[in-house]
């Protein structure tokens, strides 16, 4: 077993002639973490990828792994394995030579390398598979051999530029667990590319979220989805409900801002934008679909908003309706299914409630498109 | 009715186009195998295999083919050499570029054969000069010049087949490879190579035949080393022999060959495919995968095998079968002929001595003018009624036909 370590991006500037694909990149990943790059695509996170593989030099800035300084090292030479989006098996060799190619490579005999494919084969869940050429293999199959070659060069690094992604949504569900189990069984670094917040916050230990080459946060999946530094943060991971205005009164970390069509709203500034609000400044604030709760029609205050219902529609563990919202974009509420009878109220205004505390406000910024 | 008649048409179409595609080849099959020895197909004389055997016997063009054997292994060496290098080059180099490159690389097949083979000529005759070589160096062997003038364009033949290949390869297979810890020549040689091989080897089999059957760039480079296409121009030109048809023949079935059983490996391997497919998994880890038959669903493995015995058959045949009693005969008859033709004429000449023994003062009168015309006597009627009485000179071989259509040499002969 080889053990993780771990990977620093300093000051990382990737170029294209005119075209910065990342921009001032500082990224500290420990070894044996589980840690995802997400945003949309183009954002950069592929060629941050490839930069850490050694199939792309950096404009600036360095790469190290396990401390040492990448520069000028092949990506023959790194002691990471890329599995890349659309797995490149080798399509002429069979899947056991395809696992042992790494072995291949440094010389291995025949029966060291079938041995060694096949107890990677068991570790996937394909035993007796090895005869077999990838293209005879399912989606989800091909994925596990592609992770079983990558693990057979026993890397310190595993790097995944959206693995899943070509797969349907049962097995990529699936592959999230079993990656994850994967990776605490190995040990070893895992650097992972995705554009699903879903991926992200499920296997990871620390998330970088990305927009047009700049990182605009890394913590936990819990403080990225609970405590977002930036508008794009916030609307990318998850789906979040903006509410525009201007601040009112700033007093410590509680906001009371104007806004738009609500009336005056109360919430606090997320933890990265702590003394960036001062009065009369554009802000935002961010209040999830299931902060929301029903209150009496009617009520009002600074944690209350009243709208207009548009639609609601049922998706089995929550009730979800549409409100007519800012900038022509719904307010979305879910309430959680406990039973309870819901009654319709279609075209009625309905007044909601939320907690401070999960109303997050921050200066006005890009928001992540859909 | 309508529809009845298009498809008539189209049949005959198809007749006529492929009569006219494989015709030649048919009648020329025939010759071969045809007695007489201008190649005929008809009139059918006798069935005979001499024409290999003088093929066979034929050192010049042995040694033909020798050479255009050794020409053509090195010009498939270096042309799919320098095709792959010219292929990889066209996917590495950067695109702003790779129309003119692309230009370059394929104007040598645009360029006409002789002026290739002139430049290539001129070429190293002046490199070989500059280092200084004498008129016996390698760079002036015309083997030497003769691969490389022709690969000057074979070798963009053999890119083009490989480009097309190439396009389909994914990039990311080899950074796959130089990620698990291979070097670039490591992972040319394990993954591109492997990948580009059957397209390899239709480069390779292109690059030989378009070397084996090129005449104007090796006219001027072959030096001492003549290929089959030199002999055999140089052959025709002193007058054609059915030997050339029995070489062509063959030629056309090493070809027949070799497409029979390209097709038959082809078919083959679609149906150790398709079967693997098929088969569960305990199969195929057993190793008990029931593989279909060679000739099962196979027509292109059955002509072949078909083709094999009919050859098999005919080499066995021509080595004991002998056609001397049938051109016995055929001699025989042929002389029967010329006897009979020999005593019509006689009989002519009989008839018209009378004739002129009858009329001899009138004709006799004008001869003394002879030699003075300036037409050489040409319009002299005395002259053409000369004309019969040559075969009874016994001086036949004075003739320009060196007494060929001399009937009293085939009466000889035929004894």
């Amino acid at each position: 077993m080889v053990a993780g370590v771990g990977v620093d991006l300093e000051n990382l500037w990737i170029r294209f002639g005119d075209f910065v694909a990342v921009r001032d990149a500082n990224v500290n990943i420990k070894g044996g973490d589980f840690f995802s790059f997400l945003g949309p695509s183009g954002c950069g996170k592929t060629t941050i990828l490839r930069a850490v593989s050694g199939f792309l030099e950096p404009s600036e800035g360095n790469v190290l792994i396990g401390g040492k300084n990448m520069k000028g090292v092949g990506p023959n030479k790194r002691p990471t394995a890329l599995i890349f989006q659309n797995l490149a098996l080798f399509p002429l060799m069979k899947v056991w030579e395809n696992i042992a190619f790494s072995m291949e490579i440094k010389g291995a005999s025949a029966a060291e390398r079938r041995k060694r494919a096949d107890e990677l084969l068991e570790m996937i869940a394909l035993e007796g598979q090895g005869d077999k050429l990838p293209s005879e293999l399912s989606g989800g199959q091909r994925q596990r051999v592609a992770i079983a070659r990558a693990l057979c060069a026993e890397p310190h690094v595993l790097l995944l530029d959206e693995p899943l992604s070509a797969l349907d949504l049962k097995l990529r569900q699936h592959m999230r667990t079993e990656l994850r189990e994967i990776q605490q069984r190995v040990g070893i670094t895992f650097i992972y590319i995705t554009h699903d917040q879903g991926e992200a916050l499920t296997m990871s230990d620390n998330i970088a979220v990305m927009r047009a080459g700049v990182i605009d946060q890394i913590g936990e999946g819990k403080t990225i989805y609970n405590d977002p530094a930036t508008p794009f943060a916030a609307s990318f991971v998850g789906e979040n409900n903006v509410f525009r205005g201007k601040v009112k009164r700033v007093s410590g970390d509680r906001v009371l801002v104007q806004s738009n069509r609500s009336g005056e709203l109360l919430a606090r500034i997320s933890t990265a934008n702590l003394g960036r609000l001062k009065e009369g400044d554009n802000a935002m604030i961010f209040i999830r679909p299931e902060a929301f709760e029903l209150a009496k029609t009617g009520t009002e205050g600074d944690h209350y908003v009243s709208a207009r219902v548009i639609n609601e529609e049922f998706e089995g563990n929550v009730f979800n309706i549409f409100m007519e919202g800012d900038g022509g974009k719904e307010i979305k509420v879910s309430l959680p299914n406990l039973g309870q009878s819901f009654d319709s109220h279609k075209g009625q205004t309905m007044t909601l409630k939320y907690d401070v505390k999960n109303a997050v406000a921050m200066p006005a910024g890009v928001l992540a498109t859909e | 009715m309508n529809l009845s008649f298009l498809r008539l048409s189209i049949w005959l179409y198809l007749a006529i186009f492929f009569a006219y595609l494989l015709g030649p080849l048919v009648i020329m099959s025939v010759t071969a195998f045809n007695s007489p020895s201008f190649p005929s197909a008809t009139p059918w004389e006798c069935l005979t295999f001499e024409w290999f055997s003088a093929l066979f016997q034929d050192t010049r063009i042995l040694n033909g083919i020798k050479n255009s054997l050794l020409i053509g292994a090195g010009t498939v060496v270096l042309s799919v050499t320098m095709g792959l290098a010219g292929a990889l080059m066209l996917t590495q180099i950067w695109p702003k570029l790779r129309a003119t490159y692309y230009t370059v690389i394929i104007a040598p097949i645009l360029i006409p054969g002789v002026v290739l083979g002139i430049s290539t000529l001129v070429f190293w005759d002046r490199i070989n000069r500059m280092l200084g070589f004498g008129p016996d160096s390698l760079l002036s062997s015309g083997l030497f010049l003769t691969i490389v003038g022709q690969s000057t364009f074979i070798a963009s033949y053999c890119m083009l087949v490989l480009v097309a290949r190439l396009q389909r390869y994914d990039i990311a297979l080899t950074e796959a490879a130089l990620d698990l810890g291979a070097t670039h020549a490591q992972a040319f040689r394990k993954v591109l190579l492997p990948f580009m091989r059957p397209a390899i080897a239709s480069a390779a089999v292109l690059a030989f035949l378009a070397s084996f059957e090129n005449y104007n760039t090796t006219t001027f480079t072959f030096g001492e080393y003549p290929t089959l296409t030199i002999e055999l121009a140089q052959k025709v030109r002193y007058g054609i022999s059915p030997a050339i048809s029995a070489l062509a023949f063959i030629i056309v079935v090493l070809t027949v060959f070799a497409a029979l059983a390209n097709e038959a490996t082809i078919r083959r391997r679609e149906l150790v495919a398709a079967a693997r497919r098929n088969a569960t998994v305990a199969e195929l880890s057993g190793g008990r995968v029931t593989l279909p038959g060679f000739l099962s669903g196979n027509t292109a493995a059955v002509l072949l095998v078909v083709v094999s015995i009919a050859t098999i058959v005919v080499v066995g045949t021509a080595t004991v079968y002998s056609p001397d009693q049938c051109i016995a005969d055929v001699r025989e008859q042929k002389r029967l002929e010329a006897e009979k033709r020999a005593e019509e004429l006689r009989r002519k000449r009989d008839e018209e001595r009378k004739l002129k023994a009858e009329q001899a003062p009138v004709t006799t009168a004008p001869s003394g003018s002879t030699g003075s015309s300036s037409f050489g006597g040409v319009f002299d009627p005395n002259a053409l009624q000369g004309v019969p009485s040559e075969p009874e000179e016994e001086g036949g071989a004075d003739s320009g036909f060196g007494g060929a259509f001399d009937p009293n040499t085939l009466q000889g002969s035929g004894n």
